[in-house]
């Protein structure tokens, strides 16, 4: 099949690889209809060690059809129009049983890789290297879907492709910042990221009764969609000053919820003197969100990307008695959830999906979403069919 | 029991006074051993924990597969963990003992990544029915350009 692999060279190519096949009895193997960039790729593609290995298939929020299941599959069959969370999770371990699927132990082929990485094995992800779990990713023609019964989720019929697609990743991700950062009626919330973690998590504060809804971004484009589509009020932060204008929407006090949703932009090249002494990149959103945030209030950290920052404002969370949370969507324990409201249309996301791609042209696809000209918001690929550009509906 | 040399096995598998007598002195020891002057000749003790009960993990009849291929290389010990959270399960490569064949192959012959390994297998296999198998081995075809 064709699929778009990291290549030797550290570009993105086309290739044939391997079909997938069934390796487990729990899998399924799934047609893919639409798979989606993700701003945590960005950061692979920056060539960030331990990056993929040259042959890896990357991508990993998609939606498809069923085609074949291993023998102890039991909610799926052939022909099932399924999202894919995008994390793999067994749900059977200690925390899968304690709706924390995304710190699963057993979603992983190589438990002691996450353990050298992050300490513990968390859950797998698709596309990605191999401390994340050893899947090959989801921008090819067809996926192997491990613990299928667990992280894959019938759509219903009235929610289309577009919509769907997003319940795999960045919608999981959107609800679990707002609903983990224990977001309550009234409460302000401020989001750095229109991107579409950001988006979702403005539309999931709304929904969960936040009184005011404040979204910041350097890009007019983004900012203009998240007003239009999430009710959230909009914050450029190239003209203003975000803490002053936060200070004043909060009636002084500060966003009772602040949240990180910036993505895995690119680290930048680090200089000579920072290579020597060891110094990170600062994590400039997190400071401003750390700075801002109401005392005794939370800011939760999306960003799966950012491996190691400095100069993190350790003081203003002790004097303030911040709650400083992050994760990994735990996708398994909001997608049914997520889809019913899709389906009651108080969730739509198609409008994220601003340009779709034929599989050939995924590498192109991916240069829109990271350089970002013609407010690309998500770049989608179709591996069975020829949409092409931007789509008007 | 298995062929698996067993330090000890506790709850379960022995009732009662001798139960509790056994998982005190294993606590003992295995504290002890990990950090011990031939801690490093031994090896660390390698651990997982198994949210399962002990007779799920270790039953008398059969050892599972992936603790089975360790067979005689190993010391293994088990003990409930605290809080519900099910069983500690450990083992440990024997001094004496050179792991083999293909397995230890993969691992670089590291007894100690080996052991660890397989503990995270049995626990797989317990837990969530399977040991995950990766999409790609090595030794499958690599990709090419299409056409
Ligand atoms: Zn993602
Ligand atoms: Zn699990």
């Amino acid at each position: 099949m064709r699929a778009l692999c990291w290549t030797s060279g550290g570009d993105l190519a086309v290739r044939q690889v391997p079909d997938p096949e069934l390796r487990n009895d729990h899998d399924v193997i799934v047609r893919v209809r639409r798979s989606a960039a993700c701003g945590a790729d960005l950061s692979l593609l920056a060539g960030q060690a331990p990056g993929p290995a040259p042959d890896d298939v990357l991508g990993h929020e998609f939606l498809g059809d069923v085609v074949e299941t291993g023998t102890a599959v039991r909610r799926h069959r052939v022909g099932d129009r399924v999202v894919v969370c995008a994390s793999v999770a067994c749900g059977a371990c200690w925390y899968c049983r304690r709706g924390l699927p995304a710190c699963c132990d057993n979603g992983s082929t190589e438990p002691d890789a996450g353990e050298a990485e992050w300490g513990h094995p968390v859950a797998g992800c698709f596309g990605q290297p191999r401390a994340a779990g050893g899947f090959a990713g989801s921008h090819a023609e067809y996926v192997r879907v491990p613990y299928a019964d667990v992280g894959a989720f019938t759509v219903p019929d009235s929610v289309g492709d577009d919509r769907a697609l997003f319940a795999s990743d960045a919608a999981p991700a959107g609800w679990m910042a707002a609903d983990l950062g224990a977001v309550r009626p009234g409460d302000v919330v401020a989001v750095w990221g229109a991107g579409a973690v950001g988006q979702l998590t403005a539309r999931a504060a709304g929904l969960l009764g936040a009184g005011r809804v404040v979204v910041v971004d350097r890009h007019p484009g983004r900012l203009l969609m998240a007003r239009r589509h999430t009710g959230a009020e909009a914050i450029d932060l190239r003209h203003t000053d975000v803490l002053a204008e936060l200070r004043e929407l909060s009636g002084g006090r500060g966003p009772d919820v602040c949240v990180e949703a910036v993505g895995g932009a690119a680290e930048e090249p680090r200089s000579l003197a920072d290579r020597f002494t060891g110094r990170r990149r600062a994590p400039e959103a997190l400071r401003e969100a750390v700075h801002a945030c109401r005392k005794g209030g939370t800011v939760f950290v999306l960003n799966g990307g950012a491996r190691l920052v400095d100069a993190f404002p350790i003081g203003a969370v002790v004097h303030k008695g911040l709650t400083v949370r992050g994760a990994r969507q735990h996708g398994q324990r909001y997608i049914p959830m997520l889809l019913d409201r899709m389906a009651r249309d108080e969730l739509r996301t198609e409008h994220l999906a601003t340009h779709h791609f034929p599989l050939e042209r995924a590498a192109q696809g991916y240069a829109l979403f990271r350089d970002r000209p013609d407010d690309c918001l998500r770049a989608v690929f179709t591996p069975h069919d020829q949409i092409d550009g931007r789509v008007g509906r | 029991m298995g062929r698996v040399r067993t330090v000890v096995a506790v709850a379960g598998v022995l009732g009662g006074a001798a139960a509790r007598t056994a998982r005190a002195v294993v606590a003992r020891r295995w504290a002890a051993r990990g950090r011990g002057r031939d801690g490093d000749r031994a090896g660390h003790w390698q651990v997982v924990t198994v949210d399962r009960p002990p007779e799920q993990v270790l039953p008398v009849r059969g050892w599972p597969e992936p603790l089975r291929r360790l067979d005689g290389s190993v010391d293994v010990a088990l003990r409930a963990a605290p809080g519900g959270r099910g069983v500690e399960l450990a083992a440990r490569p024997r001094p004496d003992a050179t792991p083999s064949g293909f397995a230890a192959h993969l691992v670089g012959d590291d007894p100690k990544l080996l052991v660890r390994r397989t503990l995270w297998q049995v626990k797989q296999l317990v837990e969530a029915g399977e040991v995950l198998r990766a999409d790609r081995l090595p030794t499958d075809r690599p990709a090419r350009p299409p056409g």
